[in-house]
Formats: structure tokens, sequence, C-alpha cells
């Protein structure tokens, strides 16, 4: 080695110059990453943050030599401890992953193999990593003890189990076991809990960071969550269009971000505003009279195949009241049942028992014809607006489905008008009239579903996720324009979430649901303020981003 | 699990009932004078009246349509299917006769279809080179498109008239088992691959794979060790899709070859309008089909540990 | 400011149109396709104006050239009677695609009407009409469609009723697993949210989405159905000897193939090529379709 330091010790991993394609045609490439350089040193927690499409992922295949065939790297080098291992065979590179370099996958759900007990499947990973032969007993032993430092508290059980039989969290630790079984110097971990509750993130990333104090491996986190990178990183890099536009400690980051584009990344975390957000036409209208009221609501599904283990009590005497040009929020983690709440407010689902009035009308019970007109003043937006819109259909004709269902715009010249002004209204122009949803971002999809939505001059919207499957900088300009809209049509929201940091943003009341039942309700200030119930605190505690809430209100 | 079983072999026992009256029907019911399929189509005109009479009355033709299904349906309870019209033998034991010659024909070549498709998936899904992968992924496709009748009369002309390998006929010996084999293996292992192909491929790209190589493990070593269980189990789906292929290849590979067995006695039986054995060959085939069927959908649990747990909790029940 | 960013996100997906000269461009790089594309044409044409590809007519034999080897004179040689087989192929085909045709036809309607019906109404309909296609799919197709066709008597018509019938059952099982996807997802969940009748819902959201998973296997289908018709042609239950049908004049060359091959291994293996190339037409349907 010619360099001049060659005493000093090299990085755990150093990327150079990183350069990777991907095909998009005969002898036509398009690049994911162009010339990203990283490095990771011992015992460095290092976080690289990114929306989707920003080529983070790709980086993290190529640096572990796990690329897909129609990617190639055309540039730069990828060098573990020095050793340059840009271009190995799969044979070589077996080596070097998962006993120099451990890898924890982005959905737990799908990464162990379903036909396997957990526990051979740690095993194998034990025997691949290991210069000298041993005997059966020692493996066993030596996967007992990573699952231990795992944190899967008593292995001997969880090793006999098949990975369905575990909770997310539990695979996840599965899955940190087997990265720990190599004894690997540097941990890459994908999106590690972006699949997992609030409350599971947040004990699986502090295990991270313990596994980084105790056995001083460095650790390369992959996420799209700033707030999760900056709570536990020592460095942080912004990744945007397959570059890396930031890289530095994460108190300069905060504090003097050198790029635009994380700077406006840090605006858009929730984490970053206090209060909550007001419309751009002036100051919103005060909440008025009750609209929406549900009470008793129960809902038990049953599950295929019979006996008394197999129903699933998804909602358990639920109450919830929606004020007039109001937001109320409804969090809770995944099986809370705050979906199901939200499907029956909008009369997809038809609870066991209790009622919901809107207004003075009874909702619960309502034959087909009298919910269809109900459902003029009650609108639904679904979580994710890449299932919700007909594919075959164009914009326009998606937003003119309502009018011409309820019969609102005659003739063809007033329907285009009315959509026209529709998508005006979120912000769409007449170019994206004739566009299919393919042809539309995230973001636009979105706008288009509320603009559906609002087609029919409802009163109220229920919106079930509808900023989650979003990248942040989306997500806060979707969350701007509900604000704006509400102040000028004086909506009600009932926004379904399991992010409360959204919640501070736009709600005025907040429901927090555990186990299909409300723990605690009240006005958004003084839940956050002084929660009552255990779970509630439990939740706020595990908020990513305080580090970023403390900036923000400097 | 009771429950499952008991739902199981209900539906099995409803397809074979359902073939054996789809077959009454179209057999005995839409013709317009069943009794004009009892004959020779080339004697029907010279039959004197009395004797078509007595053969009517013989096979109950005379009496209301129900009562004859019924009789029908009680005797077909008890293994009666009536007695061929051709032979004057019983319909079982006609059956029961060459049945051996099938089941031995149709397992070799259900054999060898299996190993060619796993050959073909292990192949497709273990090609480093794409152009290599496409070639063998077309192999499938050419094998179902070729008709049976085609190969089986070039695999005779080949390696029996040409070559002298193989007697060209009959049904003696082991020799005479080889030609006949391959020709139904053929177009029976292209469904089978194209399926392995895909699931292999899909399992090949799943999550706990990209897993195995995190951890260290080689190409070939996550081929046996992950993807091929996870992969081979959905074979077992189109066991039924299967067994119709087998059937129907063994209708044309017997005539080619002029090989005894189940499928010619059905082409004849059928050409010459022998309706009590037309119907009991079709009802030993749905009932084959339904057994084939019923063995997957209890053997499939076996295999996989999340039916099986979900099974298990129906039970506790 | 951040608006610039869902336009920017929006510039990354401006792909997806691909103008039909792309198209165009793309298919001279598939040659297997293009020509699978040739021959599924010139064998319509073949059974549309069969005169234009051949100067012999299907019957006319002459005696004294019995049993002659493929040549430029007659490309696939010449039967016992001496007629020419390349014309008898190229009539033949008129005979086996009008066939074909009938059987996807009768299959495709009436299987993607029944699929429709169990998957949408669900329930109790669904329960039934599901045991009564297991019953169809119980019954090998080929046997089933002998059995029919020994019913209805020997013709080609029959013979093309007999092997619709006996594909009903996989059509209206392909419908009713595509609408029962359809209908759970969350557009049409949706459609209803926002007034949609259950008709409308249905015909302007469940009816298109299904279908195009119904058109790709009628794509297969077709080469399913000609192999089918063949094979039925094959073993003689369909048109009477002089006329010319694909599975049959295999059948008639068959009892010369020791000694002279080309008689039924040429229409035979037209017969192949055909298939072939409609399946790889049907694949490459599928793989458009995915994306």
């Amino acid at each position: 080695m010619t360099d001049p330091h060659a005493d000093r010790q090299d990085p755990l991993l150093r990327i150079t110059g990183l350069v990777i394609d991907y095909r998009a045609g005969r002898r036509r490439w398009t690049p994911a990453v162009r010339g990203a350089t990283l490095h990771v040193g011992p015992g460095e927690f290092v976080s690289l943050v990114g929306e989707s499409g920003s080529g983070k992922t790709t980086l993290v295949q190529g640096a572990l030599g796990l690329l897909p065939e129609s990617a190639r790297i055309r540039a730069g080098s990828i060098a573990y401890s020095g050793v340059d291992v840009t271009g190995w065979n799969d044979r070589r590179m077996a080596l070097v992953r998962g006993n120099y370099v451990g890898f924890i996958p982005q959905d737990p759900n799908t990464s162990l193999n379903p036909v396997k007990k957990i526990g051979r499947q740690v095993i194998e990973a034990v025997r691949f990593n290991e210069p000298e032969a041993r005997d059966a007993a020692q493996h066993r032993q030596a996967a007992l003890d990573s699952m231990r430092t795992a944190g899967l508290k008593d292995a001997e059980r969880v090793f006999h189990h098949y990975p369905h039989e575990l909770s997310g969290g539990m695979k996840q630790r599965a899955l940190i076991a087997i990265a720990l079984a190599g004894k690997p110097k540097i941990i890459v971990a994908d999106e590690p809990t972006s699949a997992l509750d609030v409350t599971v993130q947040k004990v699986i990333l502090d295990h991270l960071v313990r596994l980084r104090e105790e056995l001083g491996i460095g650790i390369l986190l992959v996420t799209h969550d700033l707030g999760v990178a900056l709570d536990r990183s020592d460095r942080i890099l912004v990744m945007r269009d397959g570059e890396i536009v930031e890289e530095g400690p994460v108190r300069r980051v905060l504090e003097n971000a050198a790029d635009d584009y994380t700077r406006r990344l840090l605006d858009a975390a929730p984490a970053r505003h206090s209060g909550r957000l007001e419309p751009a036409s002036g100051p919103r209208p005060l909440p008025g009279r009750e609209v929406l009221r549900a009470r008793g609501l129960t809902k038990t599904y049953r599950l295929r195949g019979r006996g008394p283990r197999r129903e699933l009590r998804a909602l358990d005497g639920a109450d919830l009241v929606v004020r007039e040009g109001a937001t109320h929020a409804i969090v809770g983690e995944s099986g809370a049942g705050k979906s199901t709440l939200a499907s029956i407010l909008a009369g997809f689902a038809s609870p066991d028992s209790g009622t919901v009035h809107l207004g003075d009308r009874e909702l619960t019970g309502l034959s087909r014809r009298r919910l269809r007109e109900v459902r003029r003043d009650l609108q639904f937006v679904f979580q994710n607006p890449f299932t919700s819109l007909d594919p075959r259909f164009t914009v326009s004709e998606i937003v003119a489905e309502p009018l011409r269902a309820f019969g609102l715009a005659r003739g063809r010249r007033e329907r285009t008008a009315r959509v026209t002004e529709l998508l005006k209204a979120v912000a769409l122009d007449e170019e994206h009239l004739h566009r299919l949803p393919g042809q539309l971002s995230g973001g636009q999809r979105q706008r288009v579903a509320i603009a559906r939505a609002l087609a029919p001059n409802p009163r109220i919207l229920v919106l079930d996720e509808a900023v989650s499957a979003l990248d942040v900088s989306v997500q806060a300009q979707i969350l701007r324009l509900l604000v704006d809209l509400q102040a000028e049509y004086g909506l009600s929201y009932v926004f379904v979430t399991h992010d409360l940091g959204v919640v501070r943003l736009i709600a005025d009341d907040v429901s927090v649901m555990k186990d299909g039942v409300v723990v605690e309700t009240g006005p958004v200030e003084q839940v956050f303020r002084s929660p009552r119930h255990d779970y509630t605190r439990q939740l706020l505690e595990a908020i990513p981003g305080a580090g970023l809430a403390v900036a923000g209100a400097r | 699990m009771l429950r499952y079983l008991a739902l199981k072999i209900g539906r099995a026992l409803f397809v074979v009932w359902a073939a054996f009256s789809l077959t009454f029907v179209l057999l005995f019911v839409l013709p317009a004078d069943p009794v004009d399929l009892l004959f020779d189509p080339a004697e029907v005109n010279a039959v004197p009246p009395e004797v078509r009479e007595q053969v009517a009355a013989g096979y109950g033709f005379d009496r209301p349509v129900i009562l004859q299904y019924l009789t029908r349906l009680g005797h077909a309870l008890t293994g009666d299917f009536g007695t061929s019209v051709q032979s004057g033998r019983p319909v079982v034991p006609t059956i029961l006769d060459v049945l051996p010659s099938t089941l031995l024909l149709a397992a070799g070549a259900l054999a060898l279809a299996l190993v060619i498709a796993f050959v073909i998936a292990l192949a497709a899904t273990s090609a480093r080179r794409a152009w290599v992968r496409d070639l063998v992924e077309a192999l499938p496709s050419g094998a179902v498109s070729v008709p049976v009748f085609l190969s089986g009369i070039l695999m005779l002309q080949i390696f029996s008239f040409r070559l002298g390998w193989f007697p060209a006929f009959g049904d003696r010996g082991a020799r005479s088992l080889v030609l006949p084999l391959i020709t139904l293996a053929i177009p029976v292992s292209g469904p089978i691959a194209q399926l392995l192909v895909r699931s292999f491929a899909t399992e090949f790209r799943s999550g706990y794979v990209t897993t195995s190589w995190a951890k260290g493990a080689t190409r070939g070593g996550i081929i046996v060790r992950d993807v091929f269980r996870n992969a081979g189990l959905p074979a077992l789906t189109i066991a039924g899709i299967t067994f119709g292929n087998l059937i129907a290849g063994s209708v044309i590979t017997e005539t080619v070859f002029a090989r005894q067995g189940v499928g010619r006695m059905t082409q004849a039986a059928i050409n010459t309008l022998d309706v009590p054995l037309v119907q009991g060959t079709v009802v030993l085939v749905a009932a084959g089909f339904a057994l084939i069927n019923l063995i997957v959908d209890l053997i499939y649990p076996l295999l996989d540990p999340r039916l099986r747990a979900a099974l298990a909790t129906g039970r506790a029940a | 400011m951040t608006v610039e960013l869902d336009a920017l996100a929006a510039g990354r997906r401006a792909g997806f149109a691909r103008p039909i000269a792309g198209r165009l461009g793309e298919l001279t790089r598939q040659p297997i396709l293009v020509a699978s594309w040739l021959v599924v044409l010139v064998v319509i044409g073949w059974a549309v104006a069969p005169g234009l590809f051949t100067s012999y007519g299907p019957y006319a034999g002459d005696a004294s050239a019995s049993f002659l080897p493929p040549s430029a004179e007659h490309w696939f040689g010449t039967d016992r009677l001496g007629r020419d087989l390349f014309a008898r192929s190229v009539y033949g085909a008129q005979t086996t695609l009008t066939a074909t045709l009938l059987a996807v036809l009768i299959a495709f309607g009436v299987g993607t009407l029944v699929g429709l019906i169990a998957g949408f109404a669900g329930g109790i309909v669904d329960t039934a009409v599901m045991r009564v296609i297991d019953v169809f799919l119980a019954i090998p197709s080929l046997l089933l469609a002998m059995v029919v066709v020994s019913v209805l008597g020997y013709s080609t018509q029959n013979i093309a009723l007999a092997v619709g019938i006996s594909s009903i059952a996989s059509f209206a099982r392909v419908m009713r697993a595509q609408v029962l996807a359809v209908v759970t997802q969350d557009y049409v969940k949706a459609a209803y949210g926002l007034g949609v009748g259950r008709l409308g819902v249905m015909l302007r959201h469940v009816v298109p989405n299904s279908l195009s998973s119904v058109i790709a296997l009628a794509a297969l289908e077709i080469g399913t159905a000609v192999l089918a018709v063949a094979s039925l042609g094959f073993l003689g239950y369909g048109a009477p000897p002089p006329q010319p049908e694909w599975g049959l004049l295999v059948a008639e060359g068959r009892d010369y193939v020791a000694v002279h091959p080309w008689a039924s291994i040429l229409p035979g293996a037209a017969l192949a090529v055909v298939v072939i190339a409609t399946h790889r037409i049907s694949t490459s349907y599928r793989k458009d379709h995915r994306r």
C-alpha cells in the first residue's frame, strides 16, 4: 500500500466512488448509485438516510455482493479492513459474508425460511463461518449463545419454534442472532425496523446500540427515518438520487446542515414541529358540535377453522366522538383495531354491536341504498394510493366516478369543469387529467385519491393511514394540503395513524387504542403533555427524533 | 383435524358420485334411443325389433329414467357397473384386467417426468448465464407443444425402425416399455417443469434466500437447503392436472404403441359405444383423481409447518 | 419548494408510456417472437385462402405418384393415393383452426361468465359452482371430449363442441380466482364508498381488471385446443377420411411410418410448430402484462 499512514488502522468498511447501474434495456443502463463514498470504523454507528428511490438499498446490496442480476458495478471499490473485494465472485464473497460482515434484512416476516426451525437456521450461520470443524453440540451451544446475545431471553424455547410461531420483533431478533452467529466485525442493517411497531422498533434499535458498545462492532444502519438515525448515530450520511449529499457527525448536521436537501428533510420531519400546522388561509375555525359519534363498537372476526381460539376480537367496546371542523386522530400499533374502527365508520364493515351516528342519522344496520346516501357526507381515503386507484382509469375518470355515481354533475362539460376544480383544490393541474395512476408519483396519487373523496362534498373524511406509505417530504406536503382543505371546506377528519409525530401536527383530539379498546382519549395537548395511561406514555417515549425536536425548538 | 378430514373425504365422494351422474345423463339419457348405442353402429339397422325390445328390457330402458338411475347407482355402489356390451363380461373385472399395465406405464412415466421437471428447474435456477437459462426455460413449453402422437411416431421411427434398439409394438418385457414411457413422460413433465421453474425463481428471489447469502452460504447450498423444499411443494398442487395428463396421454400412447391398457380399452369402448364400459372407466378415472387430490390435501399440511399449525389449533375445538 | 420533490419523483416514472415505435424496436430484438407471429399469420392465411399457398387440390391424387418423398415439387411428399401432403396440410388448417377457434370461444365465453358469477356472488353460489367445476376437472378433458363426441356423433363441429365443453372448467377457475383477487382490491372497496352500485362496480372495475389474465389463458388455450382437436382427429373422431384434417393426416400416414416416415411426421411437425408458436406468443403476452 502506498498510503503514507499505512500503520493507521483501516476502516471496517470503505466504499470509494461506487457507481452501480441497472439494466434499462439492451445495452442501456441507468445509474442507481453515482459515486458514493463512505466508511465505517470499529465501534462506530453510522446511519445512511434517504427517501425511496435514493439508491440506499442498492448501495448496501453492492457492499455485500447481493446485487440482483440486472445490476452491475461500473466503477469504484469496496474494501473490508483494507481488503478490496470489488468484483469477487459468489464463492469468495461467501467467505466475507457472515464471518466478516453480518446483515440484518428489512422484513423479518419474509426473511426466515418458513419450513425450518429457528435453531437450525442459526446453526447454519454458525457452521458456515467457522475456520475449523466442530461437533454438533458445540454448534448448538454457539447458536444459543448468539440468540441470547441478540436478546432472545428463552433461547432454548425459541430454538424449537418455526418462524410463523414468533412475533415480528422476535423474528427480527432471530435474524440479528443469525447476523451475529458468524462473529462479524461489522453489521449492516437495511431498514431493520420499518416493518415493526414503534415500541418494538425502539427496543430493537436500543439493542443494536448496546451490541456496538459490548462487542465493539461497527454498525451501518440504512433508514428512511431521519429521527431514527439522529437518535443513535455517531455520524449520518444523507443520500439522494444515488449520491451522498451530506455527511457528518449528528450534532453538526442537526445544527448546520451543509446541503439544501438535508435541511428540507429536517424541516419535513414531524418531530421538528412542536405545535399543530396552521392553514395557509389564516387561523382555523374552532371545532364545533359533534358530527360523528360511535358508541360501544364491538367486532369479532372468525378466522378460518373453528374453535374458541380461532376468533379475533378486533374491537371491544370502542367509543369515539368527532367534532365538526376538527381532526380526531386514532393511534395505536398493529392489531389495535384502529383500521377495523375506520372501516366500520365508513360503512365497509358492520359492527357486532354498538352504534354509529352521523349527525342524528344512525349508520349501523342501514340498507345498501340508504348507506349510499350517507356516503355523500362521509368519504374514505385509503392507506396505499398504489392500490386504491383502478390502474385502468385515467385521473379524470377516477375523480369523476363519484360525480357520476351520485348524479352530481349533469353532462360531460359540467363534469370536466368540476373535476378540474377538484384537481386544483389538491394542487394538481389539467395536464394530469389524462394520466393513468401508473404515471403518477405516490404523492400525486394520494392527491388524486383526496380529490376523489372531496367530489361529493362530504362533511367528514376518514383517512386510514393516508400518509404512512409516503416519503417524509411528500408526507409533509399532503398534511399541509389536508390542513388547508379542512379550513376551506370546514371538513372533519378521522385520522387513523400509527405515527404519534404526525398526530401532533394535524389533530385536535386523539384516541389511543390498544387491543380493540380506546385506552385514552382527549385533546392532543393534554394527552401529549400529561398522558394518563401507561401505554400512551410508552408510545410517546418510542417516537423517534427526540433530538430533532430539541434542535427544532431552539 | 377430523373436520378437515371429513370435509375432504366428503368432497372426494361427491366428485365420484357426480361423475357417475354426469356420465349417466350423457350416455343413458341424452341419446334419443340408448338402445342404438348398444349395438355396433354398422349393424344397428339390421337388428329385428323384437331383439331391440328384449335388449331394452334387459337393460331396463323401458322403465322411468329416475328408476333406471337409482338401480344403476345402487349396483354401482356394490361395485357392479353392468356388463360390457362387446365382450359380455362384467365391467369391473374387464377394467381390472388391463389396469396393471396402465398403472405401470403411468407410474413409470410420472417418475421420469418428475426427474425431467426437477432437472430442468434446477438447471434453470443454477444457470448463471441468461441465454442458458432462457434455453432451458423454453424446454417445458416445447414439451407440451409437441403432440403425443407425433413424438410417439418419431420415437418409433428413430429407435425401432432405424436403430432397432427397442421393439415397435406390443407389451412383452421391459424393453417394450421404454419408448411408451418416454413418450408419455415428455408431455406430462411440461406443466410440472413450468410450475417448478416459476416457483424456484420466486423462492430464489425471496427474503430468506438473501438471509442465507448473508450468512455466507453458497449458491449450490442455497438451492439444496433453502429453495428446494419451499419450491417443490407447489408441484403437489397440480397433481390432479398431472393425473389427467397421464390418462389422456396413455390413451394416445397405448394406441400408437398398440399396448394393452385402460386408455386403449377406453378408446375401443367409445368406438364401439360400449356404454357400461365407458361409464365404468370414467367413474374409475374420476375416483382416481379424487383419491389423488385427497392424498395431496392430507400430506400437504405434513410438509408445511404453517398449515400444520393451523390444523392443530382447529383440532383444539 | 417542497413541490419540486414531488415533480422530481414524477419525472423518474415518466418512462412508463412506451411509444409504439419503441415497442416495434423491441420486437425486432426478439426474433423467435417475430417468427412465431409469422407462423401463426401464415397458418391463418392457409385457413382463409388455401388456394394462394398451393397449386394442388386436397383431394386430387395421382395413383402413379404414390408415396413420393419430399421434393421441390411436393414439399411434404405425397400419400398412398398420390395426393400432395403439403396441399392437404394447407387445406387441413381450415378444418382444424375453425374447430379450435370455436372450442376456445365456447370455453372462454361460458367459463368466464361462470367464473365471474361464482367469484362475484360468493357464498353458496360460489360453493355450488366450484363443486360442479371440481367434477369437470376430475375427468381428464380428452376423456370427457371423447365421451361427448361419442354421444353427439363424429364430426369436426362436435369435436369443437366437445373440446370447448371440456375446457370450460379451467377458464371458470382462472376467472373466479382473478375476480376474487380483484374484489378485495382497495379500488373496488373505494368504488363502493364512492356510491357506485354493485353492477357498476362489476362492469366498470371487476370485469376489465380480471379479464386480462383470462385472455392470456385463452392465448395459451389456443395451442392446447389445437392439440386436443388434432388428438381427437388422430383417434378418428373427427371429419371422415377424405377430408383433410391435421390429426387425421398423421393417423393416415402412421400405417406406413416404417417405410415412408415423412407421410405422418411432416404434417405432425407442422402442427407442432404452430402450437409452439402460439405458446411463445402467449408467454410474451403474459410477460408484457406483468409490467
